[in-house]
């Protein structure tokens, strides 16, 4: 049985690694959205230097399941793990990504005059930061139910991106003179909506690997 | 303390009279009904019920001693030669049971022919073992109709290529894959309807194995094929559907892909993932 010691032990580690990057993600987006929120420059730089952390992370996951399928050639609720996984560290990268363009955008309004606050954007964010927090608890779970829940929770996002956009769009026309910053923002919300998506794509995963139901395209 | 055997740390549900099958959309060749097989006193098989349909590659997998190779050798009647052996139940072949008195149990193996572990060619040459089943049988009629059967066997078992210009060296000197190979064309020659393969490429090197599993995906154009595997991945390569027993039970027949990516029963994910208890 060493065979299989030696698999649970590989797995196990895979788990720990990816949970690793989802903490991280998770800690970017967090902080990016803070750096936004508190004028906090510093913050924003952080966010920026640890995206190179969360690349190789990727980098190493990736390679961790091409080996196990590789060498250890795992079936059943394993294989299911091992590919979710290597689906889903690419998702969380992705996340890592708009959160540094948030810290970017934080960098960009932080050097200029200070907006009327946008209180639905943090709404947006912390809802984004929960389902991505509960996502992983899913995940972590193996909790196909709680995932369903989650992806039903996207259409909130996208409910707060619309009403978002238009007030933005009417910021703009009403004060011409704050456009380029309220357009900043905009995309903020755009990033925020993205996360969503993704966030959903963990959790069609989560079902593929606790339920073996591909429910991607077929909610 | 002792180790404990696979028996005292694995319970396995008693399941009665439950029939296997699996939806292919093929018609059932061989139906085996609430079969129970003893060794003098000790049961190997504990009221085995499945369905191989026609034209398909079942594998049969499992534990050594979990009866998977009893089962196969019931399929054409082979555990008849091993002394105080007892049979329960029916094995149906288009709906005759082969167990039923009067069968003509030579007959029956030419329709269900077996390939085994372990290449086993007469010493004879290469042409003779090939034409050996279709001489003892009496199945051609002319000597050039011998040629044909011979060469269209081998042809089948994807060796008359290498074979062609040595005909009527000895099979010995082939190389072990060239023997299994021989030996599929053996089986083949006398055009049987099912073939039986007892873990075929289990002492072949990986190119000699992907040979006979091409061939094997190749043959079920015309035949039904029963594997039995000890390699997780050949069954995967290579079989419709798989079949897996514990301690001389069927656990659970299922399509393939399903199988070795979500199994219904937790045995069956046990044993594949390589966990038990």
């Amino acid at each position: 049985m060493d065979q299989h010691r030696h698999l649970d032990d590989e797995l196990n580690s895979l788990r720990d690694r990816v949970l690793l990057l989802g903490g991280e993600t998770e800690s970017a987006l967090d902080r990016a959205m803070l750096a936004l929120t508190e004028r906090n420059s510093d913050i924003a730089r952080e966010v920026l230097d640890n995206d190179d952390r969360i690349d190789r992370l990727e980098v190493e996951i990736d390679r961790q399941c091409i080996e196990i399928i590789a060498l250890r050639q795992p079936a059943a609720r394993d294989l299911r793990f091992v590919i979710s996984v290597a689906k889903m560290a690419p998702v969380l990268e992705r996340i890592a990504d708009h959160a540094a363009n948030i810290a970017r955008v934080a960098l960009d309004l932080n050097n200029e005059p200070e907006l009327k606050s946008v209180s639905e954007l943090s709404d947006m964010a912390g809802h984004a930061l929960r389902m991505l927090h509960e996502a992983l608890d899913a995940f972590t779970s193996s909790d196909a139910v709680a995932a369903r829940e989650i992806i039903k929770s996207d259409s909130e996002i996208n409910e707060l991106y619309n009403h978002i956009f238009h007030q933005l769009i009417e910021m703009m026309v009403t004060e011409p003179a704050t456009a380029t910053r309220d357009a900043r923002l905009l995309f903020v919300a755009k990033h925020l909506e993205r996360i969503g998506d993704y966030v959903t794509d963990i959790c069609e995963l989560t079902v593929y690997m606790a339920e073996a139901a591909f429910i991607k395209h077929f909610k | 303390m002792p180790t404990p055997t696979l028996t005292t740390r694995i319970a396995v549900p008693e399941r009665a009279g439950v029939s296997h099958s699996v939806a292919t959309g093929a018609s059932t060749k061989i139906a085996v009904r609430n079969l129970n097989f003893y060794y003098g006193k000790t049961q190997a098989l504990h009221d085995v019920s499945l369905e191989i349909p026609e034209r398909i590659v079942m594998a049969f997998i499992g534990p050594s001693g979990c009866g998977k190779s009893t089962l196969l050798r019931t399929l054409n009647r082979m555990n008849d030669v091993i002394p105080g052996t007892r049979v329960e139940g029916q094995v149906l072949m288009d709906g005759v049971d082969i167990y039923q008195p009067g069968t003509d149990v030579v007959d029956l193996r030419r329709k269900v022919g077996m390939v085994f572990q372990k290449s086993n060619p007469f010493p004879k040459t290469i042409f003779d073992n090939v034409a050996y089943g279709l001489r003892i049988n009496r199945l051609t009629a002319s000597k050039s109709e011998l040629a044909e059967r011979v060469e269209q066997a081998l042809n089948d078992a994807a060796l008359w290529s290498e074979v062609k210009d040595r005909l009527h060296t000895s099979a010995l000197s082939l190389s072990g894959g060239q023997q299994q190979r021989l030996c599929i064309a053996r089986a083949l020659a006398v055009r049987p309807e099912v073939v039986l393969m007892d873990e075929p490429a289990s002492a072949l090197d990986p190119i000699a194995t992907s040979k006979i599993e091409e061939l094997i995906v190749d043959l079920k154009q015309r035949y039904t094929i029963v594997i039995v595997t000890h390699n997780m991945q050949q069954a995967a390569r290579v079989s419709d559907t798989t079949a897996f027993f514990l301690l001389g039970k069927l656990i659970e027949v299922n399509s393939t892909e399903k199988m070795f990516t979500n199994p219904s029963e937790k045995l069956t994910e046990d044993y594949i993932t390589g966990r038990f208890g």
